[in-house]
C-alpha cells in the first residue's frame, strides 16, 4: 500500500518537472519581464540591478533551480499586472474556486451517476430517452452559454438569484466561505449549475455506456441464471463493475471542472483563480500564468493519485496478487 | 407422469432489419428426472440457443415465437420475469462456457455462493456460508474453508469452473443446463470437470442438458443424445444407438467424422458443404443440399421426427406412408 | 461506386433515422448560410456606410417595436443581428474545420510514426500525448494562446490571431487521433502480409500506409466529426473569454461576448440569437457524429 503510493508519486514527478520547465521557460523567455517591471523611466544601472536581482544574469540551469526552489516554497514572483506577490493573489482567490468546483463536482456525481444507471437499465423508457436528449444538448452547449441562459432566466427575467459575485462570505481563519450564509449559497447556485451541467451529462453518458457494457458480460448473465433478484444483479454486480472506469473519468472531470471554472468565473465575475488567470492571459501577466499552470498540474497529480487509491479499494485484482491455481 | 422438462415445438425468432430469422424451429424433446441429455451439432445449430430459451435468458431481440417449455408439467416459457427468476438457480441451474468470465471479478467466491444460497434456500448467512464451504469441498476445491474468501482471479481456470459448478448446484436444482462446460478449459482438465459433473449429477439425482460439440464427452456422459442441425432436431435417441447406428444421414455423417480410438484411419470422413445460414435455410429438409441420400420429397416437404428403430429421426427415409 | 454507397449499411442507417436526416439538413443550411453570407446575408455588418446608429437596439421583427428589415433585431451600433450571425458563423466554421484538419494531420502522422517506428519515438510521443490528455484541451489552447500573446507585440498578434487560435485548438486535440492511428498501426504491423513484404524485401512503410490508412479512416472520421463540434465550441469559448479571434473578425463567440453586456438592460436578442445559432450548429454536428459512430461500429449498438 505504502509502496504503491510512493511509486505513483515517483511517476508523477516527471510530469511536475516538465510542467515546471514549461512554466519556467515562459517565465524566463516570453516577453521582457525587466522592461515590464521597470516601466517608462529607468537608467541603465537600474536595469542592470533588476537583472541581477531577478537572477537573469545566471546560467540557465541555475535559474531553473532557483525557480524550482522558489516554487516549492510557494514563491512565484510578482504579478506584472497587479504588482503583488503571485502566491498572495492565488491564496486569496483559491477558496472561491475550490468551493465552486467542489459544489459542481458533487452536483455532477450525485445527479449524473443515478441518471446513468437508470438510462442503462431502462434503455427504452421514455424517461431514459428524455435524459439522453437532455445530455446530448448538454454536451453541445458551451459552458458560457449555459451561464448566460441561466442568468437571463433566473436573474434577469425571474430575479430569483444573483448573477455575479459570491454574495456574503464568512472569513474562517483566512478561508472565505460562501457556504454559511443564505446570500452566499444563493450566489453559488447558478455558477455551480453552469459548471456542473456539462460534467453531469458526460458522467451520465459514461455510466450508461459502462452499464450497458457490463450488463452484456457473462458474469451478469450468470448472476441472472443463478436467479439473483434484479436489485442484486444491477446494484450489486453491475454497478460495482462500472465503478472502475467511472472513477477514472470522474477524476479527470474533476480536473476539467477546475479548468472550466475559468469560463464560469468569467461569466459570473466569480472572484476565483480562473478569473485571475484569464485576466492574466489578456494582460500577458506571465508570473501568474506560470504559477497557475503549476498549481493546476499539482491538482491533477493529486487527483490522479486519489483515483489510483480508489481503484485499489474497488478492484481486488490490484490488491491481491494471483496466488496460483492448484 | 410428467417428464422433468418438456420442450414442445419450440420456435425462437430474431427480428432483424432484413426480416425475421428463425433460429429454432419446431424443436421438441424431453428430459426425464436424473437423465443426462447430450445436445450436439455444429456451431450455430441452435444448441446454446435452446439452453438459453429454457432458462429464460434469450438475448434480445431473440424471442420465443411459438411452442411451449414445461417444467414438471408446468409452463415456464410465458412466466413473468420475477417468477422465472425464482425458478432459475432453484429449479434449473446453468453452467456457462468460459469460467474466466462467468464469475464476478470484484466479489469473493464465498460471497457469490452465499448470495445464491440465501436467495433460494431458507438459510441465514452463517448457515449459507457453511453450506458454501461444503459445496466447495464437494466440487474438489482443496482447503475450501481457507479459500472461500479468495477472489476468482486467484483460482486457475479449471478451479474456477469447479466454483461455477458449485454455484450452479448450490440451490439444488433438478436440472442443469451446461453449455459447453469444458470447451474453454485445457484438454487435461476437461475430463476431470466432466467426471465431476457426472458424479455430482448422479449423487444428487440432478438431470442435465449437456450442450457440446465434443462427441467423446457425449458418448461417455449422456444417456440420450439430440443432434441439432440448422435450428432443428435432426435425430434424438439413446446415446449408444445414435453413435453406433445413426439413422439421420446428417448424424451418421457427423459420427463418421469422429476419429476412432481403436483403429488407424488415413482419412476422416467429412460432410461436403456447410450448414446454411439462418437467413438461407432451404425449403424442405434443411440438410437436403448436402445429403447423399436426398430424394425429391426432401426438397419439397419438411420431415417431422419419425420413429427409426430405437431413435427418432427427422428424415423421409423413415416415412412409411 | 455510387450504387455501392446506396446499398451500404451506412446509407441504410442514414435513411432510417429522422434525427440524422434533419441534422444533416440543418448542418448543410448552417454551412451554406455561413459560406455564402457575403451574397445572401440581408446586410453587410462590416459596411459602415450601410449602418445607421438610429437603428440601434431594434428588437426582433416578430416582437413589439421590431423592424421588418432586421428579422432578429439589431445590436448597439445598429447592425443586423442575423447578418452578423451569418458572417460570424463563417469565422466559427473556418476555425473549427481548420483546427480539426490540423489536429487530424498532426495526429495521424505522429500516430503512424509512433506505431511504425516503435521504441523510443513511440514511448516519447505517447508519453507526451498522455500528459497532454490529462489536461483539458481548452486549458492547453488557452495556454498556447496566452504564450503567443505574451511573446508578440499587440499589433502583430491581432494580425495572426486567427491562425494562433487554429494552431492552439489543433494542438490541443491531436492526441486523440494519434492514439487511434497508433493502435491500428500496431495491429497491422504484426500482420502476415507486412512480415511477408519484409521477407521479399519490399518497403514496409508504403505497404503499411496502404493498409493502415483505410482501416483508420472510419474511426478518424468519427472522432474528427465529434472533434469538429468540440473545436467550434473551443473557439467560441476562447473568443467569449476575449482571447480568441480578433474583434475585427467576430465569430459567434465574439458576438455573444459583445451582446452579453446588454443582457441586463433587456436587449437579450443581441447575445441569445448568436448563442442559439452556435447551439444548433454544434448540436447538428454532434448528432451526425453520434450517428456516424453507431453506423460504422455495429458492435456498439
Amino acid at each position: 500500500m505504502f509502496a504503491f503510493i510512493i511509486s505513483r508519486l515517483l511517476q508523477a514527478l516527471p510530469v511536475m518537472l516538465v510542467v515546471s520547465f514549461i512554466s519556467f521557460a515562459m517565465f524566463a523567455y516570453v516577453g521582457d519581464p525587466v522592461a515590464i517591471m521597470l516601466g517608462q523611466d529607468f537608467t541603465e544601472e537600474q536595469r542592470q540591478a533588476l537583472i541581477r536581482q531577478l537572477g537573469l544574469d545566471q546560467p540557465f540551469f541555475v535559474q531553473f533551480g532557483t525557480f524550482l526552489g522558489n516554487a516549492v516554497q510557494g514563491n512565484f514572483g510578482i504579478s506584472y499586472r497587479l504588482s503583488r506577490p503571485v502566491a498572495e493573489l492565488i491564496v486569496e482567490r483559491a477558496p472561491a474556486t475550490l468551493e465552486l468546483a467542489f459544489t459542481a463536482a458533487f452536483l455532477a456525481l450525485a445527479v449524473g451517476v443515478p441518471m446513468g444507471v437508470y438510462t442503462g437499465l431502462y434503455r427504452n423508457s421514455w424517461l431514459s430517452k428524455f435524459f439522453l436528449t437532455f445530455s446530448l444538448i448538454g454536451v453541445s452547449l458551451p459552458t458560457f452559454l449555459i451561464g448566460i441562459l441561466l442568468i437571463l432566466v433566473f436573474a434577469v427575467w425571474l430575479g430569483w438569484l444573483p448573477s455575479f459575485g459570491r454574495g456574503e462570505v464568512v472569513n474562517i481563519a483566512g478561508w472565505t466561505s460562501g457556504f454559511f450564509t443564505w446570500g452566499g449559497l444563493k450566489a453559488l447556485v447558478l455558477p455551480a449549475v453552469t459548471l456542473g451541467l456539462f460534467q453531469l451529462t458526460l458522467i451520465m453518458r459514461l455510466v450508461r455506456a459502462e452499464m450497458l457494457e457490463v450488463l452484456r458480460t457473462d458474469y451478469i448473465k450468470f448472476a441472472r441464471a443463478r436467479g439473483l433478484p434484479n436489485r442484486a444483479v444491477h446494484f450489486g454486480h453491475a454497478l460495482k463493475n462500472t465503478l472502475v472506469p467511472v472513477i477514472t473519468i470522474a477524476g479527470l472531470q474533476l480536473g476539467a471542472i477546475i479548468a472550466f471554472a475559468i469560463v464560469t468565473e468569467t461569466v459570473f465575475q466569480w472572484p476565483g483563480m480562473g478569473l485571475l488567470f484569464i485576466q492574466s492571459v489578456g494582460a500577458a501577466d506571465i508570473p501568474v500564468m506560470a504559477a497557475y499552470l503549476m498549481l493546476i498540474a499539482l491538482v491533477f497529480v493529486v487527483i490522479n493519485l486519489v483515483v489510483d487509491l480508489l481503484y485499489y479499494a474497488v478492484d481486488p485484482r490490484l490488491r491481491i496478487g494471483k496466488s496460483g491455481g492448484h | 407422469m410428467n417428464s422433468l422438462l418438456e420442450v414442445r415445438n419450440l420456435r425462437v425468432e430474431f427480428p432483424t432489419r432484413r426480416g425475421t430469422l428463425v433460429a429454432l424451429d419446431d424443436v421438441s424433446f424431453a428430459i426425464e428426472p436424473g437423465e443426462v441429455l447430450g445436445v450436439v451439432g455444429e456451431s450455430g445449430a441452435g444448441k446454446s440457443m435452446t439452453g438459453a430459451a429454457i432458462i429464460g435468458l434469450l438475448e434480445p431481440p431473440g424471442r420465443i415465437a411459438g411452442g411451449q417449455i414445461l417444467l414438471e408439467g408446468r409452463r415456464i416459457d410465458n412466466l413473468p420475469y420475477e417468477e422465472m427468476r425464482r425458478i432459475r438457480g432453484r429449479h434449473i441451474g446453468a453452467i456457462f462456457q468460459d469460467p474466466l468470465t462467468t464469475l464476478n471479478p470484484l466479489y469473493t467466491i464465498g460471497r457469490q455462493l452465499v448470495e445464491t444460497i440465501t436467495t433460494h434456500l431458507p438459510l441465514n448467512p452463517a448457515q449459507a456460508r457453511e453450506r458454501a464451504i461444503e459445496w466447495l469441498e464437494l466440487v474438489g476445491i482443496p482447503a475450501a474453508r481457507d479459500r472461500i474468501d479468495a477472489y476468482p482471479h486467484q483460482f486457475s481456470g479449471g478451479m474456477r469452473q469447479r466454483v461455477v459448478i458449485a454455484l450452479a448446484l448450490c440451490a439444488e436444482p433438478k436440472l442443469i443446463v451446461a453449455d459447453e462446460p469444458t470447451t474453454a478449459l485445457d484438454v487435461s482438465i476437461q475430463a476431470q470437470v466432466i467426471a465431476l459433473l457426472k458424479r455430482l449429477a448422479r449423487e444428487k439425482g440432478t438431470a442435465m442438458m449437456l450442450v457440446t460439440h465434443d462427441m467423446g464427452v457425449i458418448a461417455e456422459t449422456a444417456d440420450r443424445v439430440a443432434v441439432m442441425y440448422a435450428g432443428r432436431v435432426a435425430e434424438i435417441g439413446p446415446v449408444r444407438e445414435v453413435v453406433k447406428h445413426a439413422k439421420h444421414p446428417y448424424s451418421s455423417g457427423l459420427m463418421a467424422s469422429i476419429p476412432p480410438l481403436d483403429r488407424r484411419v488415413d482419412k476422416l470422413a467429412a460432410i461436403d458443404g456447410s450448414m446454411p445460414r439462418l437467413s438461407a435455410i432451404p425449403q424442405g429438409c434443411a440438410y437436403n443440399p448436402r445429403c447423399p441420400q436426398v430424394m425429391e420429397r426432401c426438397r419439397q416437404q419438411r420431415p417431422d421426427l419419425l420413429p427409426a428403430g430405437e431413435t427418432r429421426a427427422a428424415c423421409w427415409l423413415y416415412a412409411h406412408d | 461506386m455510387m450504387r455501392r454507397f446506396f446499398d451500404s449499411d451506412i446509407w441504410w442507417s442514414f435513411t432510417r433515422s429522422w434525427v440524422t436526416i434533419i441534422s444533416a439538413i440543418v448542418a448543410a443550411i448552417c454551412i451554406f448560410g455561413a459560406v455564402l453570407s457575403p451574397w445572401i446575408a440581408p446586410h453587410n455588418p462590416f459596411d459602415l456606410t450601410s449602418i445607421d446608429l438610429m437603428d440601434a437596439f431594434k428588437p426582433p421583427a416578430f416582437s413589439e417595436g421590431g423592424d421588418a428589415r432586421f428579422p432578429l433585431g439589431t445590436d448597439n451600433q445598429g447592425r443586423d443581428v442575423l447578418s452578423a450571425i451569418m458572417y460570424g458563423a463563417q469565422v466559427s466554421l473556418l476555425v473549427g474545420f481548420a483546427a480539426t484538419l490540423f489536429a487530424v494531420l498532426l495526429g495521424v502522422t505522429l500516430g503512424l510514426l509512433a506505431g511504425y517506428l516503435g521504441g523510443t519515438v513511440d514511448a516519447l510521443l505517447m508519453r507526451i500525448a498522455d500528459i497532454q490528455l490529462t489536461f483539458p484541451s481548452i486549458l492547453v489552447a488557452l495556454l498556447i494562446d496566452g504564450i503567443v500573446r505574451a511573446a508578440l507585440p499587440r499589433e502583430m498578434h491581432d494580425q495572426i490571431a486567427l491562425y494562433v487560435v487554429i494552431f492552439a485548438i489543433g494542438i490541443s486535440e491531436w492526441p486523440k487521433f494519434a492514439r487511434t492511428v497508433r493502435g491500428s498501426t500496431l495491429v497491422e504491423r504484426n500482420k502476415e502480409y507486412v512480415l511477408a513484404a519484409r521477407v521479399i524485401g519490399l518497403g514496409q512503410g508504403a505497404i503499411m500506409l496502404r493498409h493502415v490508412l483505410p482501416n483508420v479512416l472510419g474511426p478518424v472520421l468519427v472522432i474528427g466529426t465529434l472533434n469538429l463540434a468540440l473545436a467550434i465550441l473551443a473557439e467560441a469559448t476562447l473568443s467569449f473569454l476575449g482571447v480568441g479571434v480578433p474583434p475585427t473578425q467576430p465569430s459567434l463567440g465574439t458576438l455573444i461576448r459583445f451582446g452579453n453586456d446588454y443582457l441586463f438592460s433587456g436587449e437579450w436578442w443581441i447575445t441569445i440569437f448568436p448563442g442559439l445559432a452556435l447551439i444548433i450548429m454544434v448540436l447538428s454536428v454532434n448528432l451526425l457524429g453520434d450517428w456516424l459512430r453507431d453506423a460504422l461500429n455495429p458492435k456498439l449498438r
